[in-house]
């Protein structure tokens, strides 16, 4: 589904001191109904990722974790709350300007983000430039920029299924990348890897955060959650508790 | 730290002390620099530490002392019973038994039977304090520069392992807890 909506995107508000703050759940709640079953996915949620974070999200299935996930990314809706993302009050902004949010300052990645088949590597990481009405010429040379950072430039010409399972999920990763994103949002996105081939995407994630991006990752791998500076536990739709890298005491 | 804990932590360090010694020998401080080098100083040793264990392997007949040099320092070197000791060690695999690891599991089993403590919470503490030890690792693992050797790469992935298996495992515990408590639920859980 392509939305075309040309209106720009609201600016980041550099003006603003409290502006390294990029996601901001307050009470976060989403109620979702079941046939005569309230299912409560998650409860009264405050969570806040500032630039440079990675943040990871743990718990058993059910708990919530891609729930809270895609409500930060604009893909759902809380039920109650509010969910700030740069700034921007997500509940308010009509359907246009969320999907122009979503599309230009948000990376998702996912466990079975699948790259087209008949598009090389490269193409497959220009196509949401190009949706964005960026030029081929500029969107190939973001492209070419972003495989390079990830250490693959030189398979740019490869189609996916030239590719190790690794190198396809770096190539989506770098689709999540390429462009302006300031929140890059990651579920399950080292899937079926072996550890070296996660660590990789983990390297670039945690690169991503030093370099000023805020970083929201699910996992179930402790491995993985290893990488962040705060880990956050979910358990039936609530944070139960956190873990800070270097602190005494997260609570 | 308990005895089972304190004996395995005294044979690692004889069995180390010996490793080195079988390169050459070595005196004290040598020893207690090369140790820490080689384990990426997971393991920090007091000198009196090393002395102490130098003795008693000089009792046991596994080292040897050569002559004071000028600074009144004395080398050691290895003797053939330290040698095939030092083999011996080498060629063994560490048994189950011989770690001490099984503090939390008897902490856990204990929060399980005991009234008034709630498990759940027990499991959470450790998960939370273990997370942030790997945290920790990781941090040390990615944010060196230079790259860290070869020996305390692999010390540091051990210590990672370790944590990511103590992390499944408290995982597993919650998750075996919960069902059970709703098979059983007139049982505490």
């Amino acid at each position: 589904m392509i939305d075309r909506d040309l209106s720009p995107v609201p600016p980041a508000a550099e003006e603003d001191p409290g502006r390294d703050l990029v996601v901001e759940l307050a009470d976060v709640s989403r109620v979702h109904v079941e046939g005569t079953q309230f299912v409560h996915a998650l409860k009264e949620v405050s969570l806040e990722i500032r630039a440079g974070e990675l943040i990871a999200v743990m718990g058993p299935s059910g708990s919530g974790k891609s729930t809270l996930l895609n409500i930060v990314g604009g893909l759902d809706r809380a039920t109650s709350g509010e969910v700030m993302v740069e700034g921007e009050l997500l509940d308010l902004l009509p359907p246009s300007r969320l999907a122009a949010l979503r599309r230009r300052r948000v990376g998702y990645v996912f466990q079975d983000l699948n790259l087209i088949p008949s598009l090389t590597a490269v193409e497959n990481v220009m196509l949401p430039r190009e949706l964005d009405g960026v030029r081929t010429g500029k969107a190939r040379q973001e492209a070419r920029a972003v495989l390079g950072e990830i250490g693959l430039a030189d398979l740019a010409g490869r189609f996916p299924e030239e590719l190790s399972g690794g190198q396809r999920q770096r190539v989506a990763i770098a689709r999540a990348l390429v462009g302006e994103r300031r929140l890059i949002l990651a579920d399950e996105p080292t899937g079926a890897l072996d550890t070296a081939a996660g660590d990789d995407i983990l390297r670039l994630l945690r690169a991503r955060a030093d370099a000023g991006a805020a970083v929201l990752l699910v996992t179930h791998e402790p491995r993985y959650a290893g990488w962040a500076d705060r880990v956050v536990f979910l358990r039936d739709g609530q944070i139960v508790d956190s873990a800070a890298a270097g602190l005494v005491s997260a609570r | 730290m308990n005895t089972e804990y304190a004996y395995s932590v005294f044979m690692s360090i004889r069995h180390g002390l010996l490793a080195l010694l079988r390169q050459g020998s070595r005196h004290g401080y040598q020893l207690r620099a090369e140790f820490e080098a080689s384990t990426g100083a997971t393991w920090p040793l007091n000198i009196g530490q090393v002395y102490t264990t130098l003795s008693r392997m000089e009792r046991d007949g596994l080292v040897a002392p050569g002559e004071q040099d000028e600074q009144g320092r004395i080398a050691y070197s290895i003797t053939s019973d330290g040698r095939a000791e030092v083999d011996r060690w080498f060629a063994t695999p560490i048994t189950q038994t011989e770690r001490p690891r099984d503090e939390l599991a008897i902490k856990l089993a204990m929060a399980v039977t005991a009234p008034g403590v709630d498990v759940a919470q027990v499991v959470q503490a450790q998960r939370t304090a273990t997370m942030r030890t790997l945290q920790e690792l990781t941090r040390s693992k990615r944010g060196l520069d230079p790259p860290l050797g070869t020996a305390q790469t692999l010390i540091l992935d051990s210590k990672i392992f370790q944590a990511e298996a103590e992390l499944r495992w408290l995982d597993h515990c919650e998750a075996f807890l919960s069902r059970r408590s709703l098979q059983h639920p007139q049982e505490k859980q």
